[in-house]
């Protein structure tokens, strides 16, 4: 497979198509927004999370390439029913599966699904596509503040 | 099409370079532009065999440099037909010459109540500096509109002007859409209402002839590393009536004429706005770098790239759900355009991956974007050394993204 094979996986460009959980989610419990003002990708991401911090519903709405709305598209399918802890561990294994050279193999078998992104290392300039919604999902779960903006440039 | 001035491209060593392993077809030249020999070499010889600092040393060394600093600034006169060198300020560029100016003569002419107008599809280097005037002297940003070709809309300029319009700021060409602006008319009409006008020649400066008398610009400015020349390095012509009467922008060195504690008077232009030590090896870059486009002749670049436009701009709306924005009847031979499904961002790797240097995202110019009703663009944008042969590339590679992403 070419690198840009790699990259532009059909499962990538179906979540890219079709983006999963794309709306906003009236009363979000936890919010907020990721922008990369230089590309100019730019999402919002919306979490319910109940009294036991699990997250019971996720959302996403925004505009970026393929695999920035991908990546949030993937995000949401995977951390339903997750608790805080285990979403951000998640985000901790994805950003170490698109920037190490070489993974290890317990984080790509924690990976699963995400290692379709593995792809995305060879293209050093799209990491901070693949990372933003990532970096929005730690900072709805982890800061109360949700007028700031978070970026991965 | 005329092969002599493709012939060009041989004077340019980057072009021959290969990337990932295909060889490089480079159509960012909106963004910057590569470097000729002469210029290379000219700046190495500078730095290897004659660098000495320029307007203060007795010995031999300083004054040639200081020399050739000065046959650069007249060089950059001849290239602009102002009527005298001191009509040439050395700055790092475009966007530090429009700061300049609204600093400068900004914040000593403007007042609460007036105001400055721009085009809905500046530069944001074209924008924000007057926004930031505007809000500390309670003056207005007026906007003229543009029509879906891109062009501006003359009758909405007519109306914007009045007795309160200052300053009329506007592009040359349309860094994002490629428009020429019918500047000559701009010029004109906004001295009829009495405010002065800057062009922002970022785009124009390398593609076609500019005559400041001619137009009857007030200010006109242009960047060095988009003309062949090195980064770090621009120019500002100002009418040395109006550079005369402006503040200094910033103090120190060489812009002074006496200085003592109880106060400073000082240089006369353009030193009055040049403080500190230049960037002397750009300085006399940038001359070689304007003696090699007028060896080649901005006429013959100017009509020569309007064939590789009509060219490309045929080609690529041939490719199915592909939409060019911005149509104007005068055009530079800059393209923006989307395909239906794809960012523009995904264009621009999946061309990078095939060799072809493209521009994606919104080009500092968000305003623009917004008018269209688009998040980004992709944009190829061409200068002489470009051929037909890397369009056909062009075609072949953005008719791949489909290929990719499917129909």
């Amino acid at each position: 497979m070419s690198n840009l094979d790699e990259l532009y996986q059909e499962v990538i460009l179906d979540h890219n198509r079709n983006p999963r959980n794309f709306r906003t989610i009236e009363g979000a419990t936890n919010y907020a927004h990721g922008k990369n003002p230089l590309c100019g990708d730019d999402y919002e991401v919306y979490f319910n999370i109940d009294a036991n911090g699990i997250i019971q519903d996720v959302g996403f709405q925004g505009a970026g390439c393929a695999i920035s709305k991908s990546s949030a598209s993937v995000m949401t399918t995977l951390v339903k029913q997750k608790t805080l802890a285990e979403a951000l561990e998640l985000a901790k294994t994805f950003h170490l599966l698109v920037t190490q050279d070489e993974v290890a193999a317990e984080i790509k078998t924690k990976a699963g699904k995400l290692k379709i992104f593995e792809g995305v290392k060879k293209f050093p300039v799209r990491v901070k596509c693949a990372m933003l919604a990532w970096r929005a999902l730690e900072d709805a779960l982890t800061s109360k503040d949700a007028t700031h903006v978070v970026s991965t440039e | 099409m005329k092969p002599e001035i493709s012939n060009h491209r041989r004077d340019f060593p980057m072009l021959t370079r290969k990337m990932h392993g295909q060889p490089l077809i480079y159509l960012d030249n909106g963004a910057t532009t590569q470097k000729p020999l002469t210029v290379l070499n000219r700046m190495d010889q500078f730095y290897r065999e004659e660098y000495a600092t320029v307007r203060r040393g007795v010995y031999g060394l300083s004054q040639k440099a200081t020399e050739a600093c000065i046959a650069s600034r007249e060089t950059c006169r001849r290239f602009l037909n102002a009527r005298s060198a001191d009509e040439i300020v050395f700055t790092k560029g475009t966007t530090e010459a429009i700061n300049l100016v609204a600093a400068s003569y900004g914040r000593k002419f403007v007042q609460a109540g007036d105001e400055i107008i721009i085009s809905e599809i500046e530069h944001h280097a074209n924008i924000v500096p007057w926004q930031r005037l505007a809000e500390e002297k309670g003056a207005q940003l007026r906007i003229v509109p543009v029509n879906d070709q891109g062009e501006l809309i003359f009758s909405a300029f007519e109306k914007l002007l009045s007795p309160k319009t200052r300053i009329v700021a506007i592009a040359h060409i349309s860094n994002a859409l490629g428009t020429i602006h019918p500047i000559r008319e701009i010029i004109a009409m906004a001295h009829k209402a009495g405010a002065v006008v800057l062009i922002d020649g970022a785009q124009a400066a390398a593609h076609m002839n500019v005559d400041v008398r001619e137009l009857d610009a007030d200010f006109y400015c242009f960047s060095g590393h988009k003309t062949f020349g090195p980064t770090g390095i621009g120019v500002l012509y100002g009418k040395l009536a109006l550079l005369t009467a402006m503040d200094p922008y910033q103090c120190g060195g060489d812009m002074i004429d006496e200085v003592r504690f109880e106060k400073t008077t000082f240089a006369p232009p353009p030193a009055k706005f040049e403080a500190g030590t230049p960037p002397i090896a750009q300085i006399i870059g940038l001359g070689e770098a304007l003696r090699y486009i007028e060896a080649i002749g901005r006429e013959q670049i100017a009509a020569y790239e309007h064939e590789l436009l009509l060219y490309a701009t045929e080609a690529l709306r041939r490719i199915p759900g592909l939409k060019i924005i911005g149509e104007a009847h005068h055009k530079a031979a800059i393209i923006s355009f989307i395909m239906d499904g794809v960012h523009p961002h995904d264009i621009g790797t999946i061309l990078d991956s095939q060799g072809i240097a493209i521009r994606a995202g919104h080009h500092c110019a968000q305003p623009t974007m917004r008018r269209f009703g688009v998040p980004a663009t992709a944009r190829a944008s061409f200068a002489f050394y470009n051929t037909r042969e890397d369009i056909d590339e062009l075609i072949k590679a953005v008719s791949s993204v489909r290929k990719v992403f499917g129909p």
